[in-house]
């Protein structure tokens, strides 16, 4: 037991604390305030608390827990609403004051069903048993990473609270809800290669910019880009397992409002609602600054325990900047030399270890599961020559830059096309025309990005000269830009019918306006005039993404539309 | 909040330097606790504690350490962070940035106490914001509708009437039947502004809906970090225990970053952007995250933050940061206000992301949404018409973009244009919108329904006086 010497903000210092790793948890004065150790000097510590230190003064008693701050991993996440240190806020009060945190038992039953027997010989990551959830996830009770050995005794079928033993294995004791360090990344056998990409059902980032599950992607955009609108978006209708919401120091309205779209939604591809496959740790911006450090890492964790079911997990984090924040706010207090822009030197170091959480693996049982990540990253004054940006892209294999100005002109999601870049696009396309069975898919990405390309280059001179200037080919080029902007990448997300596009919708509107535009090409090389093409009304391409319910409906307009060229002077 | 606790007094105090004081030998003392300061000369000052490093306590002294001796001066600290009394006292009171009455009234007392840092709403059982708080303002009601519990700022440069905005919105703000009562707080304003205010918000005094604080521009600097947690904590209890919607307005929001700069650099923090600390984000997220509804309880507080942008520079760390945690922003334009326009919002840069969640069917009116969003599409076309008429002459614009240019003028004049008193209801804002929209011709308003169409377009009234 140690004393306080010191209190700076969410900085404790404690003297006579002996016994302690670095990362144990300790508790601050009779109110067990949690804290957690991040120097050691002697028998002294510095403390990054975990709440509200008001009050906290020198001379209070300091108390080891002898654990480094873990995640409980249960079936009790799906559906759940959890603060950084993954504590559950449904049966919380109004109001979040230290003393509200604590021993807020659920009393919840699982429906736990065995599928190992007595005498199994088990190692870690096999199964020992199922639980049946409200919704699609299939959720495995596994035998943990370091235990194996023998089943001595599995309990049967039947309602067990989270804390219930459901097994002996070897000579431990397993419980439904199990705990794990979050700063250590959770063991698997081996590393897989990506390939099969994250279907989020918006255009520009399955046609364009593709991640793959086990992929990162980083999200950089100023205010009022949409980060958290599309963000938002790929919680609701990506075709992964489980998703990890997190609102890491972001608005609380904002998370009121998700919470409330979750509970309504209905999952499209099973069902259920889609609260039931998502887990949501809110960490709003006046929450305490350093849960918010931590709830990053509790994200992950829980990511990796759904991999380790062989599922395919995501997390969503918004924003990994203020996370970054968080850093540099106790380095500051703490006396550390900055490095760039007051943020520690650590920082590049913290940011690719928490990326490289991310991946396909094999586990530990013999599946395969992954960890997909994407973060966003809200650069101050919309720079994104700032530390936390920059050291971010070296990272992730993604990026969806968006672009102030395609915002303000109401272009959404404003997914930047010359500035976001996708490493991965090469795989995806090989497995695309593989077990995708769209050999199409790379060369469509291919002619869209190009035509894109030309088309801004166009534009920039056209600026200057006038497009009048311009000659006949280069003007259907701007138009080509126009098409693909206008009834591609945009996407309304409150449309009901365009909030999510499923891959061969999005792949008919893709094509019907690159064989518009091949028609145009072709009757300008012919003698057309540009300015007879211009004239033409391209709406019922344009509001397909609107109003076609199928690919075939998609193609019924590209064929009226193509007729109309026809009879173009 | 003066104090009723046992006080062990301190008369040793070790340091004086900018806003800080350095106290020794101080045992017990926690981080964040509240302390009364005695002067040689009688005077109480107030300070909170910012570091308690073994027995040294560092104090911030909200009123300066001007005329502070360390040899005469006497301590005592409260126990624990500051408490204020709350309740239905406060309401016609005039404070000054402390919460203490300069309206020659007794001390405000109330029944309860609570924590001037507050608590963070659980996420869980907070109420997504929804309904207008009708401001009565035709640029905001119709284009960035405000809704109850959202926090949304105005933008402005020096110069601009920002604050006459914000007062006629105290003053003239309703929420329909409900109860309705505002809390202004002023920081670093000037004498001659917070008159100004005063007499705007005279009405809303005398029906007992308003609390004043003001801190004023020639109030210590550092009493202004405070200002907003006290109209915060008044605002918090009289929604949530009282029942009735509040609008908090907070200006200049510039005025209190800039104290907050000042603490820190006397500390000798690591500065970040433009010398403000690190954790500029995280502390005007204490304040702005101070709104909003909660499930179960009556009530909701709205934060309208009044801020200065140095230089008019959109990018500077107080309306960026400000920026990424309110949700949307009014902007203010120089420009047009040097052409006589009042209010001159620059529509097209102003954004209120919960707009939906205020306007529309069942809200305001059915048309709503669509004729928001048709006039800022028409202003945007206008604009680049306008761009593009400064290079090639007007005369050289297509008939579509002259129509444009005259929409935009009737725009500002009938829509726009309003009086500093004036306060127009819903339906007389939507029937100046669609007057300025009857300038158009039907096949330029495209996001608009036939049916809306037919009942208010009145391209014969083009030229009607407004």
């Amino acid at each position: 037991m140690g004393t306080v010497t010191r209190v700076n903000g969410p900085l404790v210092e404690v003297a006579g604390l002996t016994g302690v790793a670095m990362s144990g948890i300790v508790t601050l004065g009779e109110r067990a305030l949690p804290g957690e150790v991040v120097t050691l000097r002697g028998e002294s510590a510095t403390i990054q608390a975990y709440e509200y230190t008001g009050g906290l003064a020198p001379g209070t008693a300091v108390r080891s827990v002898g654990s480094p701050l873990s995640a409980p991993l249960g079936p009790g996440l799906l559906g759940g609403v959890f603060d950084g240190l993954l504590r559950p806020l449904a049966g919380v009060g109004p109001w979040l004051d230290p003393a509200a945190m604590r021993g807020a038992a659920d009393g919840h039953r699982y429906a736990f069903t065995p599928v190992a027997r007595e005498g199994d010989r088990l190692a870690a990551g096999a199964p020992i048993g199922t639980v049946r959830l409200d919704g699609a996830v299939a959720y495995q009770v596994l035998v943990p990473p370091g235990a194996d050995g023998e089943v001595r005794e599995v309990r049967p079928a039947g309602a067990y609270p989270g804390d219930a033993v459901v097994a002996r294995v070897g000579d431990r004791e397993l419980t439904l809800t199990t705990g794990w360090p979050v700063r250590r990344p959770r063991p698997y056998r081996e590393r897989l290669a990506v390939a099969a990409p994250l279907r989020t059902g918006q255009r520009v980032i399955d046609l364009l910019f593709p991640v793959p599950r086990g992929g990162t992607v980083a999200v950089p955009g100023g205010f009022g880009t949409g980060k958290t609108m599309l963000l938002q978006q790929i919680a609701k209708w990506c075709d992964a397992d489980v998703i990890i919401y997190v609102g890491c120091g972001e608005r609380g309205n904002e998370m009121a409002d998700v919470l409330a779209e979750l509970a309504e939604l209905t999952d499209p591809r099973t069902g259920g609602r889609l609260a039931q496959r998502t887990v949501v740790i809110a960490n709003t911006s006046n929450m305490p600054m350093m849960a918010r450090e931590a709830s990053i890492y509790s994200a992950v964790t829980v990511a990796e325990h759904f991999r380790d079911m062989g599922l395919d997990a995501v997390v969503i984090a918004d924003s990994t900047s203020r996370w970054a924040e968080a850093l540099r706010e106790f380095a500051s207090r703490s006396g550390e030399l900055p490095a760039e822009e007051g943020y520690p030197a650590a920082l590049a170091s913290a940011l690719a270890a928490f990326y490289e959480r991310a991946g396909r693996v094999t586990t530990l049982g013999g599946g395969t599961g992954s960890v997909t990540i994407i973060g966003a990253v809200s650069p101050p004054g919309g720079d994104l020559t700032e530390p936390v940006t920059t050291h971010t892209q070296r990272f992730v294999r993604a990026l969806w830059t968006l672009d102030r100005d395609l915002a303000y002109a109401r272009h959404y999601p404003a997914v930047s096309w010359a500035g976001s870049f996708a490493r991965d696009a090469d795989a995806v396309g090989r497995w695309q025309a593989n077990a995708g069975g769209d050999s199409r898919w790379a060369a469509r990405r291919g002619r869209v990005a190009a035509l894109l390309a030309e088309a801004d280059r166009l534009a920039a001179l056209a600026e200057l000269v006038g497009a009048g200037a311009l000659p006949d080919d280069e003007r259907v080029v701007l138009l080509a830009g126009r098409l693909i902007r206008e009834a591609v990448l945009q996407q309304s997300a409150i449309s009901p019918r365009d909030a999510s596009c499923d891959p061969p919708r999005a792949a008919a509107i893709a094509d019907a306006v690159l064989d518009v535009v091949d028609r145009c090409q072709e009757l300008v090389a012919g003698g057309t005039s540009a300015a007879a093409i211009e004239e033409l009304d391209f709406t019922p391409v344009i509001r397909a993404r609107e109003d076609a319910a199928t690919p075939a409906d998609v193609r019924a307009r590209r064929d009226a539309t193509l007729s109309r060229l026809r009879e173009t002077p | 909040m003066t104090g009723s606790w046992a006080r062990i007094e301190h008369t040793q105090v070790d340091e004086l330097r900018g806003p800080l004081m350095i106290v020794p030998a101080v045992a017990g003392v926690g981080w964040d606790e509240f302390a009364e300061i005695r002067l040689a000369s009688g005077e109480l000052r107030h300070g909170l504690v910012l570091e308690v490093d073994h027995e040294r306590a560092v104090v911030q002294v909200l009123e300066g350490t001007g005329d502070m001796r360390p040899d005469a001066t006497r301590v005592s600290f409260s126990g624990g962070p500051l408490r204020i009394p709350v309740g239905l006292d406060w309401l016609g009171r005039v404070c000054d940035g402390l919460g203490e009455p300069i309206d020659g009234g007794p001390p405000v007392i109330g029944a309860e106490t609570a924590p001037v840092s507050g608590y963070p709403i659980n996420p869980v059982r907070r109420a997504p914001p929804a309904d207008p708080v009708l401001t009565g303002v035709s640029a905001i009601d119709a284009l960035t509708t405000l809704a109850r519990g959202q926090k949304l700022p105005i933008f402005s440069v020096a110069g601009l009437p920002h604050l006459e905005l914000a007062a006629q919105i105290a003053a003239q703000a309703s929420v329909g039947d409900e109860p309705f009562s505002v809390v202004f707080a002023a920081m670093g304003l000037t004498n001659a502004d917070a008159m100004s205010v005063r007499d705007a918000l005279e009405e809303r005094a005398a029906a007992g809906e308003l609390v004043l604080l003001l801190n004023l521009a020639d109030a210590p600097a550092i009493e202004r970090i405070l200002t907003p947690r006290i109209a915060l904590t008044v605002a918090e209890h009289l929604a949530f225990a009282e029942g009735r919607h509040v609008l908090v307005v907070m200006g200049d929001m510039t005025s209190y970053c800039e104290a907050v700069r000042e603490v820190s650099s006397a500390r000798g923090e690591i500065p970040a952007r433009r010398a403000y600390p690190g954790y500029l984000y995280s502390d005007l997220a204490s304040l702005y995250e101070r709104c909003g509804r909660i499930r179960g309880l009556p009530g909701s507080v709205t934060l309208l933050p009044v801020l200065t942008m140095p230089a008019g520079d959109i990018t500077h760390p107080v309306p960026d940061l400000t920026g990424y945690i309110t949700e949307g922003q009014i902007v203010l334009s120089a420009d047009r206000y040097a052409g006589g326009l009042y209010p001159p919002v620059d529509a097209l840069s102003s954004l209120s992301r919960l707009m939906r969640k205020a306007a529309g069917p069942g809200r305001t009116s059915d048309d709503h949404l669509d004729v928001a969003a048709q006039t800022l599409a028409a202003l945007a076309r206008a604009r680049r018409a306008r761009e593009l008429g400064e290079l090639v002459g007007d005369a050289a614009l297509s008939e579509a973009d002259r129509r444009h240019l005259e929409f935009e003028r009737a725009y500002e004049a009938r829509l726009v244009a309003q009086g500093r008193t004036e306060r127009r209801s819903m339906t007389t804002t939507l029937e100046r919108a669609w007057q300025a929209l009857s300038t158009l011709p039907r096949r330029e308003l495209t996001m608009l329904s036939a049916k809306h169409l037919d009942a208010h377009h009145r391209p014969e009234r083009r030229d009607a006086p407004p």
